[in-house]
C-alpha cells in the first residue's frame, strides 16, 4: 500500500431522478448518480515509468466512493442495475494516468455489488467472467465496468459509459452521463469517477437483448 | 404538485484540501436543481403572459422542496445550515422574467423554513441558456448579508436542460463558508442576525 500516492482533495456527488423524457412518466424514476474524487497526481510534471504501486493504493478510494455513492443514490444495492467509471487528468499529467483506474475503480463497484471473482486475477485483468458458460447466475457484477478518460482543463466535462452490470450487450442499459467538477482538474491534479443506475434509459425501445432474458451469464449476454 | 419536474438533481462538493492545507471539517456546498416544464412557454407576440402566477406558486413549492434534499443530502439539522443562494436559467422560448416569477415573490419563505431561519436576503442569478448552459448560484450567509467569509458561488449546469420550453431551478444550500477565508470583514461569530445584514 502506498498511502503517500492517495490525497484527497475534493469530493463531488451527484445524484439526479429522471422522471420522462417528454414520453410517459415513469412510475419510478430512473435514478443515477456519480462520485467525483479529486486527488492529487503525485506523477504530474515529469515522466515516471513506474507508475502501477498507484494502482494499488487506489484500491481503498475507489471503494469508499463505490460506498459514498451508493449512499448518496440512498438505494439499496440490489437496484442497482448498471456500472460505468472515468477519469480526467489535469494537463501536467498523461492520459496513462487515468488508466490507472480501470482495476481499482471496476473492481470496487463489482465488490460493493455482489461479484464472487477472485481479486488477484481481476488485477492481472484475468477476473472478469468465467471462461465457461454456467448453468445459472455465478454472483452478480459479471460485466465489465465500462471507461473512458481524457486529458482535461478545470472543469472538463466527461461523458461516462454505462452499461448493465451483468451482461454488456442488454441493450436498454446503454446510457452515458456527463460528468464534470468546477474548478478541477487543476494541471497537478486527477479526477477520479465512477457512476451507477438504478434502470434502463427511462424511454428504452429499441429492441435488442433485455435485462430479463440475460442467459449465459458470461459478463455479456 | 404544481411544477412538472423532469429531473430532480441533487450535487454535494465536498473541500478536503485547499492550496495544499487540510480543511477540517471539510466545506461543503449542496445544490438541488429541477428540470420543470415553463407554462408560459412560447407567450409571445399577442400571446404575451401578463400574469405570471403559476410560476409564483411554482417557486414556492420548489422552494421548499429543492431547500429539504440540499440540507438532506448534507446531512445536518436545519439550524446548522450556513449560506445560501438561488437561481434560474429559462429555456429560449421564456424569458427572464419567467426566472424573477419563480425566484422572488415567494420561493425565499420555504426555502428559509429548510435552513431554520434565514434572515438574510437569498443571493440569486438568473439568465436564458440552452442545454447545459452553466450558472454560477451566489452564496451569502443565510442570517447577515455582510459575513465576508461566506460570499461564495457555485457552478450549476444541466447537461441536457433547459431545452426551450423548460426552466432550470437551483438552490445552493452549505453548512461552511470558503474553505481558506483570510479577508478579514464581518465574522460569522460576531453577527447579531436580526436585521440580514450583521
Amino acid at each position: 500500500m502506498n498511502s503517500e500516492m492517495i490525497t484527497i482533495r475534493r469530493i463531488v456527488t451527484h445524484v439526479e431522478d429522471i422522471h420522462h423524457e417528454f414520453g410517459p412518466p415513469a412510475s419510478q424514476p430512473l435514478r443515477r448518480g456519480a462520485i467525483a474524487a479529486v486527488l492529487a497526481n503525485p506523477f504530474a510534471g515529469r515522466y515516471v515509468s513506474e507508475i502501477v504501486p498507484m494502482m494499488d493504493a487506489l484500491q481503498p478510494v475507489g471503494i469508499e466512493m463505490a460506498q459514498r455513492l451508493r449512499a448518496a443514490m440512498d438505494v439499496p444495492v440490489e437496484r442497482i442495475e448498471s456500472y460505468g467509471k472515468g477519469a480526467i487528468v489535469g494537463a501536467a499529467g498523461e492520459l496513462e494516468h487515468g488508466a490507472l483506474w480501470h482495476v481499482p475503480g471496476g473492481y470496487a463497484m463489482r465488490e460493493l455489488l455482489g461479484w464472487k471473482g477472485d481479486r488477484n486475477a481481476y488485477a492481472q485483468g484475468k477476473g472478469s467472467a468465467p471462461s465457461a458458460q454456467p448453468a445459472s447466475q455465478p454472483g452478480n457484477a459479471l460485466a465489465i465496468v465500462p471507461s473512458t478518460k481524457k486529458v482535461g482543463g478545470p472543469g472538463a466535462a466527461l461523458d461516462v459509459p454505462l452499461t448493465h452490470i451483468n451482461a454488456a450487450y442488454v441493450r436498454s442499459h446503454f446510457d452515458a452521463m456527463e460528468v464534470r467538477v468546477p474548478g478541477a482538474p487543476a494541471a497537478d491534479e486527477i479526477v477520479f469517477i465512477l457512476v451507477m443506475s438504478t434502470g434502463a434509459r427511462v424511454h428504452a425501445r429499441v429492441g435488442g437483448l433485455k435485462a430479463a432474458d440475460i442467459a449465459q451469464w458470461n459478463g455479456l449476454r | 404538485m404544481a411544477a412538472k419536474i423532469r429531473k430532480l438533481i441533487v450535487e454535494v462538493d465536498e473541500t478536503r484540501i485547499e492550496a495544499g492545507r487540510a480543511i477540517d471539517p471539510p466545506t461543503r456546498k449542496a445544490l438541488a436543481m429541477a428540470v420543470i416544464e415553463n407554462p408560459y412557454a412560447g407567450r409571445f407576440g399577442d400571446n404575451f403572459a401578463e400574469n405570471l402566477d403559476e410560476l409564483i406558486a411554482i417557486g414556492e413549492e420548489l422552494g421548499g422542496l429543492l431547500g429539504d434534499k440540499c440540507v438532506q443530502a448534507l446531512g445536518i439539522a436545519p439550524g446548522a445550515a450556513q449560506s445560501y443562494g438561488k437561481a434560474a436559467i429559462v429555456g429560449e422560448a421564456g424569458e427572464l422574467e419567467h426566472a424573477a416569477a419563480i425566484l422572488h415573490p415567494k420561493l425565499g419563505a420555504p426555502l428559509r423554513k429548510a435552513v431554520e431561519k434565514g434572515a438574510a436576503l437569498v443571493p440569486s442569478a438568473k439568465k436564458r441558456g440552452g442545454l447545459g448552459t452553466a450558472i454560477d448560484v451566489p452564496l451569502g450567509h443565510k442570517d447577515a448579508a455582510f459575513v465576508r467569509s461566506h460570499f461564495d458561488a457555485m457552478e450549476a449546469r444541466v447537461s441536457d436542460a433547459p431545452r426551450a420550453n423548460e426552466i432550470v431551478v437551483a438552490v445552493v444550500v452549505t453548512d461552511s463558508g470558503r474553505p481558506l477565508p483570510r479577508i478579514g470583514g464581518l465574522q460569522a461569530s460576531e453577527i447579531k442576525g436580526e436585521d440580514g445584514l450583521r
